[in-house]
C-alpha cells in the first residue's frame, strides 16, 4: 500500500485486503503517517511527503543493485532499461534514506520483499497522485513492476484503488480533455473521422481543458459558461477562495446534482439529478476495467430526472429532434463506436455480472488482465512497455521559519470528500474537522486535544480545533476537508498542480500554528 | 464501562504489569505460536513493525490476560481494557465483547477486593444455599447468586474470586468456613468417592492423596498406557481405541476412535482439546478426576497427541475450578520437567505439549465450537456445523475435542487392549461409566459402575434415597425429570434412550417431597435465560419467555395447561432453529417436570 489509506477510505476494497493478509500476505505500508492502514502492515515506512519518487527510484536501484530484477522479462517485454538504470544511479541507499529520512534497511528491505515475492502488487491512491509530480509518481511505480514482472499476471499488478464506483466509467466514456468514448484519441485524425461520420457533425482535433486549466481560462475570461455534472469544485478546489472567486465570475453556471452543494448555491441553473445507484438505469466501470449495471428501483424524488434525460432534454432544445433514447438505446449506440465496449450487449452483462473491458465481440470473454499481453509471445503485436524517467522534485509548497509545519490532507471513515453524500447522516466515530498534531509538535506550542489554534498558509489564515495524533511525525500535521462548513481546509491548500494529470498538490501545504488566545488572556 | 471508541483512558501501574506478566508468562509448552515477538514495535517515529502474523497470533492471549488484569485489580477498567488492547493490538470494541461475555469479569469495582460466588443452583439450593447468601450478605459480604459450580455432592457450594490472591472454593460451606477463605484459608479437596477402591478403575487412584505426585502416580501404575502405545504405531492404538467402543462422556455419545482417525487422516499441524468446563448442572466427576488424578488425564492426551499427530494440547477448564486448575497445572509443569511433555516425548520421537486455559463463568462454552472461540480470544459463541472441529477446528486446524472422563479411558484402553475393554459392557456402551449423585441421597459422590448397572443399583450404592422420593433429575439442566417408574432401566447408552430420557453428563440428581418443585425448575428455566449467548434469536428470545413463564406459574399461580401451550411452542421453536444443543435441550428438564405433574400446586 503505497500513499494509500485504503482502511479509512476503500474499506469494502480494503475488507478484502485483509482476507488476503490473513492467509499470509505480507503488506507493508508507504506513507508519512501511520494511518489505520499501515497498522496493519508487517512494516510502516513513513517516509518524508512528497518523496515517493525518491524512494522508487531507490528500490528501483538496490534491485538492480543486488540483481533482484526479473531479467527474462525485461529483455522480453520492456525497453528503456539503461536510460532508466543510468537515471536512478544517484539513488544509492545513502542518498535515498537521506531525501526519505527512512533508514537504509527499511529501503532493504521494501525492496527485497517486492523483487523476491511470487506475486506482488503496488495499491496506490491519492497519496500518490495529489503531487504537483502525481503522475511521475506513478510511473516510478510502474518501473518497478517492469524490473520485477510483478504486472500483467494473476495476483501480480499495479492497483490505482479508485475513489468511485465509476471513476473508471467516467474516463472510459470519454469525459477526459483529450479522449473520445473508449480512450479514443482525439487527435487522431482516423477516429475523429469515425465518430464525426457516426455522429453527424465536427470535432474539433485540440484536446479540451481539463479542470484546472478550465479554472484558469475563467480566470482569464475565456470560459465564461459552465455546465457543472455530479461535481462540488466550490469545496473541492485547492486555494478554495480564489476558485470561488472565479465561479462567482462566470456569466452562467448550471449545475446539475442530486444535493444543493455549495457550487449549486452559487449557480444560476440548477438541476436536480436522480441519485445513481436504486435511480437510475445505466452502467458503471469499476478499477478492474468491468462493466456492471445499474438498475433503477425507485423514482427520483420531487423534480429530480435522471442524468441523461436531463441532458436529453438540452439536446432536444439545441437540436430538435434529438429524442430520448434510453440508457440501453444509448449504451448500443456507443458500442458502434467504442471497440473495447462492442462485445457488451446488456444481455451479456446481466448474464456475466458484468464484462471487464476490452471485449470487442459478442463471443469475447473479456480481459482478465489488461497488461498480460505483456507476457505473450508476440505481445499481442504491442511494442514493449517503456521505463520512464522521473525526477525526483521536492513540494512546492516549501517550509521555512514562516511556515515550519507541513500540512497533509486525506479521508476519515465516516464522511466522503466534501460531505456532500456524507454529511447528512450521522456517525458515532465522527469527530469532525481537526488539525491532527504529534505530541512533540503540540508540547512545543504549548497546545493539547481540543486548543483551539489559528492555521496560517501562504494563502490563508483559518481557524481549527487541535487533536494530537501519535501516529503522525515529527513536523506533520494532517486534517481533511470532509467539513468545508466549519473548516474550510481547501483556503490553506496550494493550487500548485501536476501538468500532466491536472491534479493539485493537495498533500503538501506549508502552514503556521498559533494557540487562539484564550478568554481574558 | 468502557466506550465502545478508543478513549484516551490508561490503564494503572498494577494494570499494565499485570498485561505485561500474562503475556511475557506464556507458558514454555505451548508448541503452536512459539517465537512471537511483540504486537508492535517501533524504530523511531518512521518505522513501526506489527502485521498479520504478530496481530492473529496475540489473539488467543485475550483471556488470560483479561484473568490477569482483572486477579491484579479486581475488575476491567476502561483503562485496564485500552492497555489489553494496545498489548495484544486488538480493538477496544473487541475487548469489550470479550470481557463482558463472561461472567466472572465486570467493568465496576465489586465494592470488595473479594466477591463470593454462592451457588444457588439446583443442588444447592435445596442444601441451604439461599440462607447462606442471607447470611453472608448480611454479615457485608459482596456475594454474587451463581449458577452450579460443580460441587453439588458438597452442596453449598462456594466460588471466592479474590483479588491479587488465589481464587478458592469453599465445600459444604457455612458462614464461617467462607469468612476463613476470605482471611486466607486454603482447601484441600477431599475425594468425594465413597466406593471400595478395588471395585473402581478410573477412579482406582482418586483416594490416594499420593496419586496427586508424580511419583506416586508412577509408583501406581502411571505411565503404563503410554508404554504401551508408544511400543504401537499411532494408527494401532486408534484401532485400539475404536475397537474398544468408546463414546465420548460429555453427553454426545460419538464415538471416540471414528473422531480421532478423522483428525489423524486430516493435514497438520493438528490439535487436541480436552473439554473440561464442566458447567452441567449436577456435574462433578471431571473436577474429582482432575483434582485427584491429573497425570492420568496428562497421560491420556499424550497418548492421544501421539495417536494423532496432533503436537498442540489445550485443557480448557472452568474458571470455579481453581483447585482443579492448580493440581493440573503443577501436574504439567512437572511431566515437562521429566520430559514427559515437550519437544521428544519420553524419547519417544514426537512432540508433545500442553496449554490450560482458564474460562471465566460462561456454561455456553462447554459446547465444543464455543469453546474453541474461546480459546482463540473471541466470545465464546458456537460456530455453524460443519464444517465440524475435525477438519476445521481450534485456529481452523483439525482438531479432536474430548471430555476429560472420555480422555481418561484411554489409558484403560492401552492397559486391557481395545477388545478386552469392549467386554466391559455391551453394544454402545462399552467401559465404566462416571455417575455424579448428589441431592437427596445418603453418600452424595462420583460412582463408577460398568455400563449395564440399572439406576436402583447406582443409586443403592450411593446409600439409597433420602426421604420420600419425588422425582430425578437426570443429565442435568439440559437433562429431563424420571419418576421412579424408571429405577429399573439399566444405565446405558440405548436403554436410556428407548426409555425417554439421556444420560447426559452422567448427573442423577434425587429429589425428595421436601423439594419446591416450581422454584426448582424456574431456576433452570433463570439458568438458560442467564446461559444463552443470544447468538440465535429463537434461543435467546425463547429462554427469557420459558423463564418468565415459569415465574408466572410460580408467583401468580398462572394455570400450567395455559402456559404448557406456549412452552410447547417454545420448545419447538428453539429446538428447529438454534445452532447448538443449548436452545435444542433448554425445555427438557420443564417439560418433563410437567408431564410428571412436579409444576403448579401438585405438592
Amino acid at each position: 500500500m503505497w500513499g494509500s489509506n485504503a482502511r479509512e477510505a476503500h474499506p469494502i476494497f480494503f475488507h478484502h485486503a485483509l482476507a488476503g493478509v490473513r492467509n499470509g500476505a505480507k503488506m507493508m505500508a508507504v506513507d508519512p503517517r501511520r494511518s489505520q492502514t499501515a497498522k496493519f502492515a508487517d512494516l510502516w515506512l513513513g517516509l518524508n511527503v512528497g518523496t515517493d519518487i525518491a524512494l522508487a527510484n531507490g528500490v528501483g536501484k538496490y534491485i538492480l543493485d543486488n540483481n533482484l530484477q526479473n531479467d527474462a522479462f525485461i529483455a522480453h517485454s520492456t525497453q528503456g532499461l539503461d536510460a532508466y538504470k543510468a537515471s536512478i544511479e544517484e539513488w544509492t541507499l545513502e542518498r535515498t534514506a537521506e531525501v526519505t529520512g527512512l533508514p537504509e534497511y527499511a529501503i532493504a528491505e521494501l525492496a527485497e520483499a517486492y523483487a523476491t515475492a511470487p506475486t506482488a502488487q503496488i495499491c496506490w491512491t491519492l497519496g500518490i497522485t495529489e503531487h504537483h509530480t502525481g503522475a511521475e509518481n506513478v510511473m516510478a511505480l510502474c518501473n518497478l513492476s517492469l524490473l520485477t514482472g510483478h504486472v500483467g499476471r494473476y495476483g501480480s499488478g499495479l492497483v490505482p484503488v479508485r475513489g468511485q464506483n465509476n471513476v473508471q466509467g467516467g474516463g472510459d466514456m470519454g469525459a477526459l480533455p483529450n479522449k473520445l468514448t473508449g480512450f479514443q484519441d482525439v487527435a487522431n485524425d482516423e477516429i475523429r473521422a469515425k465518430f464525426e461520420a457516426a455522429w453527424d457533425c465536427t470535432i474539433p482535433a485540440e484536446p479540451g481543458l481539463h479542470l484546472t486549466l478550465m479554472f484558469e481560462a475563467m480566470e482569464r475570461g475565456e470560459l465564461t459558461t459552465v455546465f457543472c455534472i455530479g461535481e462540488n469544485p466550490a469545496d473541492s478546489e485547492a486555494d478554495i477562495n480564489h476558485a470561488r472567486k472565479v465561479l462567482e465570475g462566470l456569466d452562467m453556471l448550471v449545475v446539475q446534482d442530486i444535493f444543493l452543494t455549495r457550487t449549486a448555491e452559487l449557480a444560476d441553473v440548477v438541476l436536480p439529478a436522480s441519485a445513481g445507484w436504486a435511480e437510475t438505469e445505466g452502467t458503471v466501470t469499476n478499477s478492474e476495467r468491468r462493466v456492471q449495471r445499474s438498475r433503477k428501483a425507485l423514482d427520483p424524488p420531487g423534480m429530480a430526472k435522471d442524468d441523461l434525460e436531463i441532458i436529453n432534454l438540452i439536446a432536444e432544445r439545441m437540436q430538435p429532434g434529438w429524442g430520448n433514447p434510453s440508457a440501453e438505446e444509448m449504451w448500443d449506440e456507443l458500442r458502434t463506436v467504442s471497440p473495447m465496449h462492442g462485445g457488451m450487449s446488456w444481455e451479456r452483462l446481466e448474464e456475466h455480472g458484468g464484462l471487464q473491458w476490452p471485449c470487442p465481440t459478442l463471443d469475447h470473454p473479456g480481459t482478465l488482465f489488461l497488461h498480460g499481453w505483456l507476457w505473450e509471445e508476440d505481445l499481442g503485436g504491442s511494442e514493449p512497455a517503456p521505463f520512464t524517467v522521473n525526477e525526483w522534485r521536492p513540494h512546492v509548497d516549501q517550509l521555512d521559519d514562516d511556515f515550519p509545519l507541513l500540512m497533509t490532507t486525506g479521508r476519515v471513515l465516516d464522511s466522503y470528500n466534501t460531505g456532500v453524500q456524507s454529511d447528512g447522516y450521522n456517525s458515532p466515530i465522527r469527530s469532525g474537522e481537526a488539525l491532527d498534531m504529534n505530541p512533540h509538535d503540540a508540547a512545543r506550542l504549548g497546545i493539547e486535544t481540543g486548543s483551539r489554534v489559528e492555521v496560517s498558509s501562504r494563502r490563508a489564515t483559518i481557524d481549527m480545533t487541535v487533536r494530537v495524533q501519535p501516529d503522525l511525525p515529527v513536523g506533520l500535521t494532517f486534517t481533511t476537508y470532509h467539513f468545508a462548513d466549519t473548516t474550510d481546509t481547501n483556503q490553506l491548500t496550494i493550487e500548485a498542480w501536476d501538468k500532466k494529470s491536472g491534479t493539485a498538490e493537495f498533500k503538501a501545504t506549508a502552514i503556521n500554528v498559533r494557540p487562539k488566545a484564550t478568554a481574558g488572556a | 464501562m468502557p466506550e465502545i471508541a478508543v478513549t484516551d483512558a490508561r490503564g494503572t501501574e498494577a494494570e499494565k504489569n499485570a498485561v505485561a506478566d500474562a503475556i511475557a508468562i506464556q507458558s514454555p509448552g505451548l508448541i503452536t505460536f512459539d517465537a512471537i515477538g511483540p504486537a508492535l514495535t517501533f524504530d523511531g517515529d518512521r518505522i513501526a513493525r506489527a502485521g498479520a502474523e504478530r496481530l492473529f497470533h496475540r489473539r488467543h492471549l485475550l483471556l488470560p490476560v483479561l484473568h490477569a488484569v482483572r486477579d491484579a485489580v479486581g475488575h476491567i477498567s476502561e483503562g485496564g481494557a485500552n492497555e489489553i488492547a494496545e498489548a495484544l493490538q486488538i480493538p477496544p470494541a473487541e475487548v469489550f465483547g470479550v470481557a463482558s461475555f463472561y461472567e466472572l469479569f465486570t467493568f465496576e469495582p465489586a465494592g470488595a477486593d473479594d466477591v463470593v460466588h454462592v451457588c444457588d443452583d439446583t443442588a444447592c439450593r435445596i442444601r441451604g444455599a439461599l440462607g447462606l447468601i442471607d447470611e453472608l450478605r448480611s454479615d457485608g459480604a459482596v456475594v454474587h447468586g451463581s449458577p452450579c459450580l460443580g460441587l453439588c455432592e458438597q452442596a453449598p457450594a462456594v466460588f471466592v474470586q479474590r483479588t491479587g490472591e488465589q481464587h478458592v472454593s469453599v465445600r459444604s460451606a457455612t458462614k464461617d468456613l467462607v469468612t476463613a477463605a476470605l482471611g486466607g484459608a486454603k482447601t484441600t479437596p477431599i475425594a468425594p468417592v465413597p466406593q471400595d477402591p478395588a471395585d473402581l478403575t478410573l477412579l482406582a487412584r482418586v483416594h490416594d492423596p499420593l496419586a496427586v505426585d508424580y511419583d506416586g502416580y508412577v509408583a501406581r501404575d502411571g505411565y503404563k498406557a503410554l508404554a504401551k502405545a508408544v511400543s504401537m504405531t499411532p494408527a494401532e492404538v486408534i484401532a485400539h481405541v475404536g475397537d474398544a467402543g468408546l463414546t465420548g462422556r460429555g453427553g454426545a455419545a460419538f464415538p471416540t476412535g471414528f473422531k480421532w482417525s478423522a483428525v489423524a487422516g486430516e493435514e497438520g499441524p493438528r490439535h487436541l482439546v480436552v473439554n473440561a468446563d464442566e458447567s452441567e448442572p449436577g456435574t462433578f466427576k471431571d473436577r474429582v478426576l482432575m483434582e485427584h488424578d491429573p497425570y492420568s488425564l496428562i497421560e491420556a492426551m499424550t497418548i492421544a497427541g501421539y495417536a494423532m499427530g496432533a503436537e498442540q494440547g489445550w485443557i480448557y477448564i472452568r474458571g470455579e475450578y481453581p483447585e482443579a486448575a492448580r493440581s493440573l497445572k503443577s501436574a504439567i509443569a512437572e511431566a515437562r520437567s521429566k520430559g514427559l511433555l515437550g519437544d521428544d516425548v519420553g524419547g519417544h520421537n514426537f512432540r508433545f505439549d500442553i496449554e490450560i486455559r482458564l474460562g471465566a463463568g460462561a456454561y455456553i462454552c462447554g459446547e465444543e465450537t464455543a469453546l474453541l472461540n474461546s480459546i482463540e480470544g473471541y466470545r465464546g459463541e458456537p460456530r455453524n456445523k460443519p464444517p465440524f472441529p475435525t477438519t476445521n477446528g481450534l485456529f481452523g486446524r483439525p482438531t479432536a475435542i474430548n471430555n476429560v472422563e472420555t480422555m481418561v479411558n484411554v489409558n484403560q484402553i492401552m492397559m486391557l487392549g481395545g477388545e478386552g475393554f469392549a467386554q466391559l459392557g455391551g453394544g454402545r456402551s462399552t467401559g465404566t461409566k462416571l455417575f455424579c449423585l448428589s441431592g437427596h441421597v445418603e453418600r452424595p459422590g462420583v460412582y463408577e459402575v460398568t455400563y449395564g448397572a440399572t439406576l436402583r443399583e447406582v443409586i443403592d450404592l450411593a446409600g439409597g434415597v433420602v426421604g420420600e422420593m419425588k422425582a430425578i433429575l437426570m443429565g442435568g439442566a439440559a437433562g429431563s425429570f424420571i419418576g421412579a417408574d424408571m429405577f429399573d432401566v439399566p444405565l446405558t447408552i440405548e436403554a436410556s434412550r428407548e426409555n425417554g430420557f439421556s444420560l447426559g453428563s452422567g448427573v442423577i440428581m434425587v429429589l425428595n417431597d421436601s423439594v419446591d418443585f416450581d422454584d426448582f425448575v424456574a431456576r433452570i428455566a433463570q439458568f438458560f435465560r442467564d446461559e444463552s449467548c443470544g447468538q440465535c434469536v429463537p434461543c435467546r428470545v425463547g429462554t427469557v419467555r420459558q423463564s418468565e413463564s415459569l415465574l408466572r406459574i410460580r408467583e401468580k399461580g398462572a394455570p400450567v395447561e395455559e402456559e404448557r401451550v406456549m412452552l410447547d411452542d417454545f420448545a419447538k421453536v428453539m429446538a428447529d432453529a438454534s445452532i447448538c444443543g443449548l436452545g435444542h435441550t433448554a425445555s427438557g428438564a420443564i417439560l418433563s417436570a410437567m408431564d410428571l405433574g412436579l409444576i403448579g400446586g401438585t405438592r
